[in-house]
């Protein structure tokens, strides 16, 4: 396929003696949405963070945007600017204010003028509906108010993949919601999306395919419908039965 | 009062060793940051040679007495290399290479505390690792090592008093200079011990001001 926007054959990912990605081989294509679930420990975090190198793998290889990260001459730097990554814990940079956070990247890389940063900062702000916390500290807001800061300044670099690991998991339930909505937006403009996230709900609602990892390996894939109601595999059927 | 005649007649003569005791503090502190940010990156970084480099360095300045390092580098230096210390350089050389050494640990404490997500959230968004630690992890780190880099400015200051060995004209020198004279040494070292006092007293609260200061709405 040509417009594959991630390829990934073969991966394999170890700490230490402890193999935590075994063999693992999918191709995610633009625009897709995919979200991966699975038990704790199954390895789907870490997939994740492979996708921008925040993990250093020990096999196979992955190509992003036709660019092979295992490649040691790769400018893994320039190749992250196009994949944005929101993280459980949020890590907003708590000595700036949320719009600092969003315009930080665009100015330190000099992609943007300050104009335009600010421009945009504003912009993703009034998208995530936080426009009236521009000028608020990280410490001053709320988790869910939080992430979509997180998710607006991982925007900022105008990627066109996005990687989500498990960005509703340290929230309150009430503020879920608010969230996933800003996720769903997103959905919608055609961005590549890769989730990890134990909302099973949100997986059936935008997911375009849905990975159930267990063990280092992809267990079972498929189209929500085809994955959550007619499960093949033991271990999907026992885990879904666990959390539906 | 005796005491406050003494101070009148000796307070030019003390101003003038403040300044250069607060000169020398000042000018090696800022030094000392520079060698513990630069070593403290040293000791974090995955390459074992940078860490020896570190630890050895540390470990010699921590296991020798400060009066020894002011001896082998003043009077042993020029004997090897041949040259002559101009006294005011010699002295922030000094400070700085023992103060560097406590800096880096205080530096690296810091960088330590920084949550490891902020380093992987400024990665992901496409900064290298020199503009991540520049722009986000060491301005939490200071933050959060700023009361014991006030500390270390403390220590620093009242051990430049070691200095008088050399006969730099510091606080302790130019108390012993004058008491060398009018022989009231219970009057002038109490003095100088206020001087002392003062000064630390001062830069403490300070430190605080600065903490509330930026605290980012927390």
């Amino acid at each position: 396929m040509a417009n594959n926007k991630i390829v990934v054959k073969n991966l394999i990912k170890s700490f230490g003696k402890l193999e935590v990605l075994k063999d693992i081989s999918t191709e995610i294509a633009e625009g897709e949405v995919v979200v991966i679930i699975g038990p704790s420990g199954s390895g789907k975090s870490t997939f994740l963070r492979c996708l921008n190198r925040l993990e250093e793998i020990n096999g196979g290889t992955i190509i992003v945007d036709g660019y092979n990260l295992t490649d040691k001459k790769a400018d893994i730097n320039k190749i992250r600017r196009n994949i944005g990554m929101v993280f459980q814990h949020f890590n907003l940079f708590p000595h700036k204010t949320a719009k600092e956070n969003i315009m930080l990247a665009p100015l330190t890389l000099k992609t943007m003028s300050k104009q335009e940063a600010e421009k945009k900062a504003d912009e993703l702000l009034r998208q995530v509906g936080l426009s009236d916390k521009a000028d608020a500290y990280p410490a001053q807001l709320s988790g869910g108010q939080k992430q979509r800061v997180a998710i607006a300044r991982s925007l900022a670099m105008n990627p066109d993949i996005m990687l989500f690991d498990e960005p509703t998991s340290a929230l309150d339930p009430e503020m879920v919601g608010e969230v996933l909505s800003v996720m769903k937006d997103l959905v919608k403009t055609g961005m590549t999306m890769v989730v990890v996230t134990h909302e099973i709900g949100f997986a059936r609602e935008v997911g375009d395919r849905i990975l159930f990892m267990d063990g280092g390996y992809i267990v079972e894939e498929g189209t929500p419908d085809k994955l959550l109601n007619n499960p093949c595999e033991p271990r999907t059927i026992d885990f879904l039965a666990k959390v539906l | 009062m005796k005491f406050f005649d003494l101070f009148i007649k000796y307070f030019p003569s003390y101003m003038s060793a403040m300044k250069i005791t607060l000169w020398v503090t000042a000018a090696s502190l800022l030094i000392a940051t520079l060698i513990g940010v630069v070593f403290a990156i040293f000791k974090i970084s995955k390459f074992r040679i940078l860490k020896s480099i570190a630890n050895v360095y540390i470990s010699i300045i921590r296991g020798t007495p400060l009066i020894v390092q002011i001896l082998f580098i003043y009077f042993g230096f020029p004997m090897v290399f041949g040259f002559k210390w101009d006294w005011m350089v010699a002295s922030v050389v000094i400070m700085s290479i023992n103060a560097g050494a406590y800096m880096t640990e205080l530096i690296r404490g810091g960088i330590e505390a920084v949550d490891k997500g902020q380093m992987e959230a400024a990665r992901s968004l496409g900064l290298s690792y020199g503009q991540a630690m520049i722009k986000i992890i060491l301005p939490q780190a200071f933050r959060i090592m700023l009361p014991s880099m006030i500390n270390q400015f403390i220590v620093t200051l009242k051990d430049t008093s070691l200095l008088s060995v050399i006969a730099v004209r510091e606080l302790v020198q130019n108390t012993k200079i004058i008491v060398a004279n009018n022989m009231e040494a219970f009057i002038m070292y109490a003095m100088v011990g206020i001087y002392y006092w003062v000064v630390v007293s001062v830069l403490s609260s300070i430190a605080k001001m600065i903490e509330r200061r930026t605290s980012y709405g927390k």
